[in-house]
C-alpha cells in the first residue's frame, strides 16, 4: 500500500475502542440515538467491563495496523465491577509505556472514563482521538509492511 | 399474618408506580415466585431517577445505575408491564383482590415500535417536554426518554380535532395539510417544505396555481372564511432555495420507464419513480418541459422561473428531459415500449376544441390554447384592438388577462350565467378588476369578415332552460335576440383534447372522447406495461388531478416492475361536513378571525406587464393565518396522520382505544413516588416571572447529558454559562403556613450534589453558594460528601433567610436578599438560582389512596404505624417510597424490598401458582460441526437502510468464511424475522447465528431466545450494530458507512466462528436462613421469613433478645416501644420456624450462596449449620467517651442515660431547673465525622417529656443543625412552642462545660445575640454517638465482608444495593448498616428478608455461563487473581493451586487479564475470541 503517498489529511486512521458494556459502550448508543456524527474512523469491541482488557489485546490492535487505540470505561468511582475501570487505566499506562519503548507514539493509546449517559462525551472522545491519530499520521508499525 | 386462610389466595401482586421504589419491589417479587403487574401511568417505567443526572454521594450517572434494573423489569418473564395505564379501583380481602387498570391508548404498538424516532421528526406539533421539565420540546409523538422502558413511542393524544381534516380528504393526493400548517404555525418552514415534497413534487408551482378544491372542503370556511391553504404551501414554497435542498441518496435498481410529456402528471410521475431508483426519460414535443404549466398557464400566474427550478429539481434526482421528442414523430412509441421496462402516457390536452360557426376559419380566429402557447413560447401574435374571447372556464380567463396586458380591449362572451362559469371565482373577479367585461348568456352565431379581416361577431342571447347531463341548466338562444359586436380578433378558449394519433395504431384503446381508457384505480391501459394519466385520460382537468394521476401511475409502475400486485386504489374517503352541533360548538370555542389576504398587485399595475399579481404572505402573516387551522387548535396530537406515513413498522394505531383490564391479585404495593412543590405561589422567589430561576429538578434537566441543552450548564434566558449560581434551601418544605410542615430530607444532599457537579462542569472558579437553615446530612456517607464540597469543591454555604428575589434589569442576573444568621442584611448578585424545592404526596397517589380507602396523613402522605411501615391502613394493600413521607433512594429501596416481604408472607401459600417457565427444545451439540454462520442484516426501515448499503453488506457477508447464508430484513426484530430466523437454522443447519442490526444491549437476549428456540444454545450468538454504531452517527457518508459497517460485521462473524457453547450449572440450595443478631432488626426479618414458611437460624451472644431497643422507652409517637419489643420477642419465641441460639457467636463461615456453612459456638459448644442465606443484624450502640466530664459528674448523662431516669426516677426530673443538652459529641480520637441520625430528635423527643413532667424546667439545647427530616419536623416545632432554647454552636466554639462544688455551668455562644451565655445545669445530656458493634469487625474477618472507615458494613451499592453485600446471598440490615431510627430498621429487616427470599424461593440455583476458571497446570499461585478480584473469589485450593468457585464469579474477567501466566479463561471472552475480532477489524489496516 501506498501510505507514503498519503497526505496526513486525507489519511483515514483506523481505530479500535474498546468499551465497557455498562457504560462506555451504552454512551456510544447513546451518541447513536442522539443522532450525533463523528468520524467513521472508530471500532467498538464491547467487553463486559473496561478491566477486562489486557495489555495483550491493546499491542495486538497496533500489531495488526490499528492506528490508534482507545479504552473507555464508567466513571471512576461507579464501575459496575467496582474498581475494573482503575484496573484499565493502569494497564492503558503500562501499554502506553511499551509503546513508547518500541517507538510508537504513546498518544495512539488512551483511556477514557464516561457515564452511559454522556452521548455527547462519547461522539467528542470519537472526534478527539480520530484529530488526534490523523494528526500522528498512520501508525509506523503499518508502515512497515 | 394468616396463612391458613379458608381462601384461596392469589399468586399474584399488582404494584403501583414504575419508579425505582416500584421496580425494586417488582424484580424481587418476580423473582420471589410471584407474577406481578407493574403499572405505571406514564408511557415508561423510570419515575423520578430516570431524570436525574448524577445520584450522592458516589456521584454516580442515575441512568447507569438504573437502566440495569429497567432491562431487567422490562424483560422479566413475570413482570408485565401495563405503561400508560391508572389504577382505578381495588375490591376484595387480602390475599385476594380484583383490580380494575385502565389502560390508556398509546396509539402505537409496543411490540412493533423499534423506537428510530422518524414519527418524531415528521410529527408537526410541538409541545413542552415534561421530561426536561418544561425546558425542552417535545412532538406530540414521543418517548419518554432516549433508554426508557419500553423502548417505544406514544403519542399524547388529548382529544378529537374539531374540524374533519376535510382539506386532505379533498386534496387529489390528500396532501398533510394541516401538518405544514401547523408547522408554519410553528415557524419551522423547512420542515413544513419537506411535508410539502413528501406528496407534493410541485409546491412552489401548486402553491400559485392550484384550483385548491381543499379550500373549497375547509370547514373554517363555515364559520368564517376558509384557510388560504394555497397561499400557505406558496409562502413556504418561497421561504426554501430548491436548488439548496439536499440530494437524496439513491440507489438505482437498473430499470428503465419512458415518460410521454412534461406536464404535472409526467414530472409527478417521473419523480416518484426516480426516487424508486428506476432510470426514468421524460419525451416532450415542445421546446421546454413543462406542459401546460408552462404552454398554458400565464406568467402573472406562474412566474417561469419557479416551474424551471422546481424541473430542474426533478432532474437533478436523475431524471432525463428529452425536449423536442414528440413521440410518433422520429421516436416510434412501438421503439419505446421495447426499450423501456414501462411507458407512461401523459400527453395532456392541447388541441383546441372547435367553435363549429361559421367564419371560423377566418384569419384572426386564434384559439385559446394556441394563443398561450405562442405567448408563452415568446412568439409575436397578432393581437386586433377588440379582442372577443369566447368560453366561460379558466382558460378563457387566462386568455382575456393576457389579451389584456399586450394592450386589448377584451370582450368575455359566456352562453350561461355567472353561477354556472367554471372558472374560479377569484379568476373571474380579478379578470373583472382588470377591466375585462364579460357578456353573460351570450353565445357567437357567426364570425363576420370585411376584406379577409374580422370585423364583426354576431351573438344571440341566451336564456337558461332545463339541466343537461352535466347538471347545469341548458342555455337556449332567445329568438330575435341576435346583435353583433365590433372585433378584430376572436380567441375561441372552449376546451382541448388530446393528439394520441402516435399510439392509435398500437392498438391503445381510445374512448369516444378522445382519452385514453384505462383502469381507473390503477392506470393501467390494454397494453401490457403502458400506463396513462392526467389530461389524456381524464380531458381537461386540475394541475393537481394530473399530479395525483401522474403519482398514482408511478405506484402502479412500481408494483408492476416488482412483479407485485398492483395495490393503488381509488381513497374513497371524501370530505366530511361539520354538523350543525359541531359548528355551533366550534363557533363558540374559536372566536371568529377573517383569512389573511395576501397582497396583489393594483389592477392598474397588473394589466402592463406579466408581473405576478399575487403576492406572498410575510412572515407574520403566514403564521397568523396558520394560526386560523382548527386542526391545529387543539393540544397534543393533530391526527395529521404523519408518523402514520412514516413508520416503516407499522407500529402506529390511529385505532387504539383505552382498554379495561381486570386483574386478580393477591396484594397491592403502592409506589406512585411524589410531586414536586411548585413555588410558582411564592412570589418573593420569583420563580416563572424570571427565567433565570429554576427548580432544582430543572436544573438535574439542565445538567444532564441527555437534557435540553446536553449537559451544557447554561442558564434558560440566554443560553450563557452561568459564573455565579445560588441554591436556595427549604423551599416548600418545613414552612406550616403553605401546609408543609415537614423536611423533604434530601434538598440538602441534593443541592450540595448539583453545586459540586456544576462546578466540575463550569470549572472551579464558578461561585457556587448554598443558602439554608439547616444542614441536613442524615444519611450515610453524607456529612463526609459535604465536607468535601467545602474543602475540596470550595462551594459556599450561608446560614441565612431569604427575603426576595429580584431581577437585575437588562442582564437577566438576579439580586437575592437576605438575612444572615445574626440578622445582618445583605444583598448578592447571582446569574441563576436554583429553588430547591421539597416534596409533596403524588396528587394521583392521593386521589387514589382515597378511592382505595387508605388513610392518609394531615399533608396527605400515606398514613403508617411506626412498627409496621409499609403496611397501610387496608390489610393486604402495601406502601413504599416517597408515598409514605420524604425520602432518599436508599430508603425507597429498603421499604420496597420490605413491602415486596410483606406481600411474599401474606401470599407464600401461593408462590408459583401464576409464574410461567419456558420450555426450551433440546440443544444441538455442534461442537464438533465445523461453523456454519447465519446472517441477518437489518435495514431496520431506512434506519439502517437509507445510509448503509445494506444488500451490499449482505453481498459481502456472504463472501466471508464459514457464513453459509446470509440476507437483510427490513426488521430483523420483528416477529415474521424471528420465525425466518428459526427455518433458517433448520434449512441451512446453521450453529452459529450473527445479526447486524441495534443495540445488543436492548436486543441480544430477544435474538438469543430465538435460537434458544431453534436449539441453539444462546451464547452462539454475535451481534454487530451497524445502527446506533454505523448508519446514526455517519449519516452524511453513506459510503464510509457501509465499509464501516462490513467491518463490523466481518468482525462479527470472526468472533461467532469461535463461540463455543456454555452451560450454566443447576445447584441444589439450602432454603434455610442464618440471621446473626437477635435485635429488632434481626428479629424482625427472622420472622417474616418465617411467616413464609423457611427455617430461620437465630444467633445471638447476648442472653436475651432485644438489642439497643431494650434501651428506648419513650414513644416517638403512640405505641410505646416496649410494648413492641415484648410483643415481638414473644412471636418470635413461639415461632417453630425460629431456632434461637442465645449467646452465641459465629466462628467459622465458608461456602457460597445456597451453600453456606456456618460454624457457630456457644461456650465450648460448637455447631455447624448449613443455609442458603445469612442476614447480618449486628446493630450498633451509644458510645460513651470522657468528653465534658462524662462518667466523672453523675450529673453528665448521655441520650439513654436520660431516657432511663425519666421513666425510673421522674422526680428528680420534676426538680430539675435547667437541663442542657449537647447534641453532635464527636470525639476526637476515632472516625466521628458522620451523623448519628437520631440524637437530634431523640433529644427533642426526651425534652418534650421532661416538658410534661416539669412545665417550668429550661431546657436548652446546643446544636450544630437541627437534623428532624421528615415528619419529625413537627417535633421540633412543637419543642420550640414549649420553650426549648435552641442555642446554635460551631466547631471553632464549642459549648464549655465546668463543674464547681455541686454546680454545672456550660458556657456557650450564641450567634444570633452574638453573646457569650453562661447556662447553669442541673443536668447535663450529651448526644453520643451511634458506634458499630465490635462483632462486624470479627464478622469482616470470618466472612471477609467489607466495613466503612466507621465501622458500618458496606453495601453493595449506597442507592440501589442498600442491602445486599457484594457477595451474593449476605444481606444487612438495622443499625449494623448505618444508624437509624425503629421504623427505618424494621423496614431495613423486611426487605433483607424480602431479598434473601429471592434467593431461599427457588428450587435451584443457575450458576456460571460466562465466568471465569483457573486451569490448575498452569497456575503458579501467585496470588494476582486473589488481589485483583473485586469479589474476593479466588481462593487458593487443597492442591495448592487458585479456584474459582463458579457460583460466586460475576464474570468481569479482571483477574483473567491480569494473570502473568494466562492461566485464568473467562468464557465468552475468551483470548482468541477477543483477538480473532481484532484482527478482523483490522484486516484493511494492515
Amino acid at each position: 500500500m501506498e501510505h507514503e503517498m498519503i497526505s496526513k489529511n486525507q489519511f483515514e486512521p483506523v481505530i479500535v475502542a474498546f468499551c465497557c458494556h455498562y457504560c462506555a459502550y451504552a454512551a456510544a448508543d447513546l451518541a447513536g440515538v442522539m443522532r450525533l456524527q463523528y468520524p467513521t474512523n472508530i471500532r467498538i469491541i464491547k467487553l463486559p467491563c473496561s478491566g477486562t482488557i489486557d495489555v495483550l489485546h491493546i499491542l495486538k490492535a497496533f500489531e495488526q495496523g490499528a492506528d490508534g487505540v482507545f479504552v473507555a470505561g464508567c466513571l471512576k468511582g461507579t464501575c459496575h465491577f467496582i474498581e475494573g475501570n482503575i484496573r484499565a487505566e493502569k494497564r492503558v499506562a503500562q501499554a502506553k509505556a511499551i509503546l513508547s519503548e518500541i517507538g510508537l507514539e504513546a498518544e495512539r493509546l488512551e483511556m477514557f472514563f464516561v457515564s452511559a449517559s454522556e452521548g455527547p462525551q462519547f461522539a467528542n472522545v470519537a472526534r478527539k482521538m480520530t484529530d488526534k491519530v490523523r494528526e500522528l499520521g498512520p501508525s509506523p508499525v503499518k508502515r512497515k509492511r | 399474618m394468616d396463612t391458613k386462610s379458608e381462601t384461596k389466595k392469589v399468586g399474584a401482586v399488582l404494584v403501583l408506580g414504575g419508579g425505582i421504589g416500584g421496580m425494586q419491589a417488582s424484580l424481587d417479587l418476580a423473582e420471589s415466585g410471584y407474577k406481578v403487574y407493574l403499572v405505571e401511568e406514564a408511557p415508561a417505567i423510570g419515575g423520578v431517577m430516570a431524570q436525574l443526572d448524577k445520584t450522592l454521594p458516589t456521584n454516580d450517572c442515575s441512568m447507569c445505575i438504573l437502566s440495569p434494573k429497567l432491562v431487567e423489569c422490562g424483560r422479566h418473564f413475570n413482570i408485565e408491564l401495563l405503561t400508560y395505564s391508572e389504577l382505578l379501583g381495588v375490591e376484595g380481602e387480602p390475599g385476594n383482590f380484583a383490580a380494575t387498570v385502565k389502560k390508556k391508548a398509546r396509539f402505537v404498538d409496543e411490540t412493533r415500535c423499534t423506537a428510530c424516532n422518524l414519527c418524531a421528526e415528521g410529527c408537526p406539533v410541538v409541545m413542552r417536554n415534561d421530561f426536561d421539565e418544561g425546558l425542552g420540546k417535545r412532538k406530540a409523538i414521543y418517548n419518554l426518554y432516549q433508554q426508557a422502558v419500553p423502548n417505544a413511542y406514544v403519542i399524547d393524544k388529548r382529544e378529537e380535532r374539531p374540524c374533519h381534516i376535510a382539506c386532505k380528504d379533498a386534496c387529489p393526493i390528500h396532501m398533510n395539510v394541516p401538518g405544514y400548517i401547523a408547522l408554519i404555525k410553528q415557524g419551522m418552514f423547512k420542515e413544513a417544505y419537506g411535508l410539502i415534497r413528501r406528496t407534493n413534487p410541485l409546491p412552489g408551482v401548486c402553491g400559485r396555481v392550484c384550483y385548491a378544491p381543499c379550500e373549497d372542503a375547509c370547514n373554517r370556511g363555515e364559520m368564517d372564511d376558509p384557510m388560504a391553504i394555497r397561499e400557505l404551501k406558496r409562502f413556504v414554497a418561497d421561504q426554501i432555495d430548491i436548488e439548496g435542498i439536499e440530494i437524496p441518496q439513491i440507489s438505482r435498481n437498473g430499470k428503465k420507464v419512458a415518460v410521454i410529456g412534461s406536464g404535472p402528471a409526467g414530472l409527478a410521475a417521473a419523480h416518484d419513480l426516480a426516487l424508486e431508483g428506476y432510470g426514468v426519460v421524460i419525451f416532450e414535443a415542445l421546446p421546454e418541459p413543462g406542459g401546460m404549466l408552462r404552454y398554458g398557464i400565464p406568467e402573472y400566474r406562474l412566474p417561469r422561473d419557479i416551474l424551471s427550478k422546481e424541473i430542474g429539481y426533478i432532474e437533478t434526482l436523475g431524471v432525463q428531459i428529452k425536449t423536442n421528442a414528440k413521440v410518433g414523430e422520429g421516436i416510434k412509441f412501438e421503439e419505446l415500449r421495447r426499450s423501456y421496462n414501462a411507458v407512461f402516457i401523459g400527453v395532456g390536452a392541447h388541441e383546441s376544441l372547435k367553435l363549429g360557426i361559421p367564419g371560423e376559419d377566418t384569419s384572426g380566429v386564434i384559439h385559446g390554447v394556441d394563443f398561450l402557447r405562442e405567448i408563452n413560447m415568446g412568439q409575436k401574435v397578432k393581437l386586433g384592438r377588440k379582442v372577443a374571447v369566447i368560453g366561460g372556464g379558466n382558460v378563457a380567463i387566462d386568455v382575456s388577462r393576457v389579451a389584456k396586458r399586450l394592450g386589448a380591449e377584451v370582450n368575455i362572451i359566456y352562453r350561461r350565467s355567472r353561477t354556472e362559469m367554471p372558472a374560479t371565482s377569484e379568476e373571474v373577479e380579478s379578470a373583472e378588476e382588470e377591466g375585462i367585461e364579460i357578456n353573460f348568456l351570450v353565445a357567437p352565431i357567426r364570425i363576420i369578415a370585411e376584406n379577409g379581416r374580422i370585423s364583426k361577431i354576431e351573438c344571440t342571447r341566451m336564456e337558461l332552460g332545463v339541466p343537461d347531463e352535466s347538471g347545469r341548466r341548458r342555455p337556449v338562444a332567445i329568438e330575435g335576440s341576435e346583435f353583433t359586436i365590433d372585433v378584430d380578433t376572436v380567441i375561441p378558449a372552449l376546451g382541448q383534447v388530446s393528439d394520441v394519433e402516435f399510439a392509435k395504431q398500437t392498438g391503445l384503446e381510445i374512448t369516444h372522447r378522445g382519452t385514453i381508457t384505462v383502469d381507473e384505480s390503477t392506470l393501467v391501459t390494454n397494453i401490457e406495461g403502458v400506463f396513462a394519466g392526467g389530461d389524456v385520460v381524464t380531458g381537461p382537468a386540475m394541475v393537481i388531478e394530473a399530479i395525483a394521476s401522474g403519482k398514482k401511475a408511478a405506484r402502479s409502475i412500481d408494483e408492476y416492475l416488482k412483479g407485485e400486485p398492483l395495490t393503488s386504489k381509488e381513497d374513497k374517503s371524501l370530505p366530511e361536513k361539520l354538523s350543525e352541533e359541531e359548528l355551533i360548538t366550534n363557533k363558540e370555542r374559536f372566536p371568529s378571525q377573517n383569512r389573511v389576504k395576501a397582497k396583489e398587485l393594483e389592477p392598474s399595475m397588473r394589466v402592463k406587464g406579466f408581473e405576478e399579481v399575487e403576492k406572498s404572505y410575510s412572515i407574520l402573516e403566514a403564521q397568523e393565518e396558520a394560526g386560523r387551522c382548527l386542526a391545529s387548535q387543539i393540544e397534543g396530537c393533530i391526527g395529521c396522520g404523519e408518523c402514520e406515513e412514516r413508520c416503516g413498522a407499522k407500529a402506529i394505531n390511529y385505532d387504539m382505544r383505552d382498554e379495561i383490564a381486570n386483574l386478580e391479585v393477591g396484594s397491592v404495593i403502592l409506589a406512585p413516588g411524589l410531586d414536586e412543590f411548585d413555588p410558582t405561589s411564592l412570589f418573593n422567589y420569583g420563580y416563572k416571572k424570571y427565567p433565570n430561576v429554576v427548580t432544582s429538578i430543572e436544573f438535574e434537566r439542565i445538567m444532564n447529558a441527555s437534557g435540553p441543552y446536553q449537559g451544557e450548564i447554561i442558564r434558560p434566558s440566554d443560553k450563557k454559562a452561568p459564573r455565579r449560581i445560588a441554591w436556595i434551601q427549604c423551599v416548600g418544605s418545613r414552612d406550616e403556613s403553605i401546609g408543609a410542615g415537614y423536611c423533604s430530607s434530601v434538598c440538602c444532599t441534593y443541592a450540595i450534589k448539583q453545586a459540586i457537579i456544576a462546578k466540575e462542569h463550569a470549572g472551579t472558579d464558578l461561585n457556587a453558594t448554598i443558602f439554608f437553615i439547616d444542614m441536613r446530612l442524615q444519611g450515610k456517607g453524607y456529612e463526609e460528601y459535604y465536607n468535601r464540597a467545602r474543602e475540596e469543591h470550595n462551594v459556599r454555604f450561608i446560614r441565612s433567610r431569604i427575603y426576595e428575589i429580584q431581577e437585575l434589569d437588562g442582564t437577566g442576573s438576579l439580586s437575592l436578599r437576605f438575612a444572615e444568621e445574626d440578622g445582618t442584611l445583605r444583598n448578592e448578585e447571582f446569574d441563576l438560582v436554583v429553588l430547591s424545592v421539597g416534596f409533596r404526596p403524588s396528587k394521583k397517589g392521593m386521589d387514589l389512596a382515597k378511592r382505595l380507602g387508605i388513610k392518609l396523613n394531615k399533608y396527605g402522605f400515606c398514613q403508617t404505624d411506626e412498627f409496621t411501615p409499609v403496611e397501610t391502613s387496608r390489610p393486604g394493600i402495601f406502601v413504599c417510597g416517597v408515598f409514605q413521607g420524604p425520602k432518599d433512594i436508599p430508603e425507597t429501596v429498603m421499604q420496597a424490598s420490605a413491602a415486596a416481604a410483606n406481600s411474599s408472607a401474606l401470599l407464600s401459600s401461593a408462590r408459583y401458582t401464576l409464574t410461567t417457565k419456558k420450555e426450551y427444545p433440546p440443544e444441538k451439540d455442534v461442537i464438533e460441526e465445523p461453523p456454519r454462520i447465519g446472517a441477518f442484516i437489518c435495514h431496520c426501515g431506512i434506519n439502517i437502510g437509507a445510509y448503509v448499503d445494506v444488500p451490499q453488506v449482505v453481498e459481502y457477508t456472504r463472501t466471508l468464511p464459514n457464513v453459509v447464508y446470509a440476507e437483510d430484513n427490513l426488521y430483523t426484530c420483528s416477529q415474521d424475522t424471528q420465525e425466518r430466523i428459526k427455518s433458517a437454522i433448520k434449512e441451512h443447519k446453521l450453529n452459529r447465528v450473527v445479526v447486524a442490526s441495534c443495540t445488543p444491549i436492548t436486543h441480544e437476549p430477544l435474538f438469543q431466545e430465538t435460537i434458544k428456540e431453534a436449539g441453539l444454545n444462546p451464547y452462539l450468538f454475535e451481534m454487530a450494530s451497524i445502527r446506533e454504531h454505523c448508519s446514526w452517527v455517519h449519516m452524511d457518508e453513506p459510503d464510509k458507512a457501509t465499509q464501516k459497517a462490513k467491518d463490523l460485521v466481518r468482525a462479527a462473524v470472526a468472533r461467532a466462528t469461535l463461540l463455543e457453547p456454555l452451560h450454566k450449572v443447576s445447584l441444589g440450595l439450602s432454603h434455610d436462613a442464618l440471621v446473626i443478631g437477635g435485635g429488632v432488626a434481626g428479629m424482625t426479618a427472622a420472622l417474616n421469613l418465617a411467616e413464609q414458611g423457611f427455617k430461620i437460624c437465630l444467633v445471638e451472644q447476648e442472653k436475651e433478645l432485644g438489642g439497643w431497643v431494650r434501651k428506648v422507652h419513650i414513644p416517638l409517637n403512640e405505641t410505646t416501644p416496649q410494648d413492641f419489643l415484648r410483643s415481638l420477642i414473644k412471636q418470635v419465641e413461639a415461632n417453630e420456624l425460629i431456632e434461637i441460639l442465645s449467646e452465641t457467636k459465629v466462628v467459622k463461615f465458608e461456602g457460597f450462596v445456597g451453600n453456606f456453612k456456618t460454624t457457630v459456638a456457644s461456650g465450648e459448644r460448637q455447631r455447624l449449620i448449613e443455609h442458603g442465606v445469612i442476614i447480618v443484624a449486628t446493630g450498633a450502640k451509644e458510645y460513651r467517651g470522657g468528653e465534658y466530664l462524662l462518667g466523672q459528674n453523675e450529673r453528665v448523662l448521655t441520650l439513654s442515660d436520660l431516657e432511663e431516669k425519666i421513666i425510673k426516677s421522674s422526680e428528680e426530673i420534676a426538680q430539675a431547673k435547667n437541663i442542657v443538652m449537647i447534641l453532635c459529641i464527636r470525639p476526637s480520637e476515632g472516625n466521628f465525622n458522620y451523623c448519628s441520625r437520631v440524637c437530634c430528635t431523640v433529644a427533642i423527643k426526651n425534652a418534650l417529656k421532661i416538658k410534661e413532667i416539669n412545665q417550668e424546667a429550661n431546657i436548652y439545647i446546643l446544636y450544630k443543625d437541627i437534623r428532624t427530616y421528615g415528619f419529625k419536623e413537627e417535633l421540633y416545632t412543637r419543642a420550640r412552642k414549649e420553650g426549648v432554647i435552641f442555642i446554635r454552636y460551631d466547631d471553632e466554639r464549642p459549648p464549655q462545660v465546668n463543674s464547681n462544688d455541686s454546680k454545672l455551668e456550660v458556657n456557650a455562644f450564641d450567634p444570633i445575640l452574638g453573646e457569650e451565655l453562661i447556662l447553669t445545669s442541673d443536668l447535663l445530656v450529651l448526644a453520643e454517638p451511634m458506634v458499630p458493634s465490635e462483632t462486624n469487625e470479627e464478622l469482616r474477618d470470618i466472612m471477609k465482608l467489607t466495613l466503612t472507615k466507621e465501622g458500618f458494613f458496606h453495601e453493595a451499592h449506597v442507592k440501589l444495593a442498600p442491602i445486599d453485600f457484594s457477595s451474593e446471598g449476605i444481606f444487612m440490615c438495622g443499625t449494623a448498616h448505618s444508624p437509624k431510627f425503629i421504623d427505618e430498621t424494621i423496614a431495613q429487616a423486611q426487605a433483607a428478608a424480602g431479598r434473601a427470599t429471592t434467593i431461599l424461593a427457588k428450587n435451584q440455583l443457575e450458576v456460571g455461563g460466562a465466568v471465569c476458571q483457573v486451569d490448575p497446570s498452569k497456575c503458579t499461585a501467585c496470588l494476582t487473581c486473589i488481589r485483583v478480584c473485586p469479589y474476593n473469589v479466588p481462593f487458593i485450593n487443597t492442591n495448592g493451586v487458585a479456584e474459582i468457585e463458579v457460583a460466586e464469579c460475576r464474570g468481569c474477567g479482571i483477574c483473567a487479564a491480569q494473570c502473568p501466566r494466562k492461566a485464568i479463561t473467562l468464557f465468552h471472552y475468551k483470548e482468541e475470541q477477543i483477538e480473532a475480532k481484532i484482527e478482523a477489524l483490522l484486516i484493511e489496516a494492515s
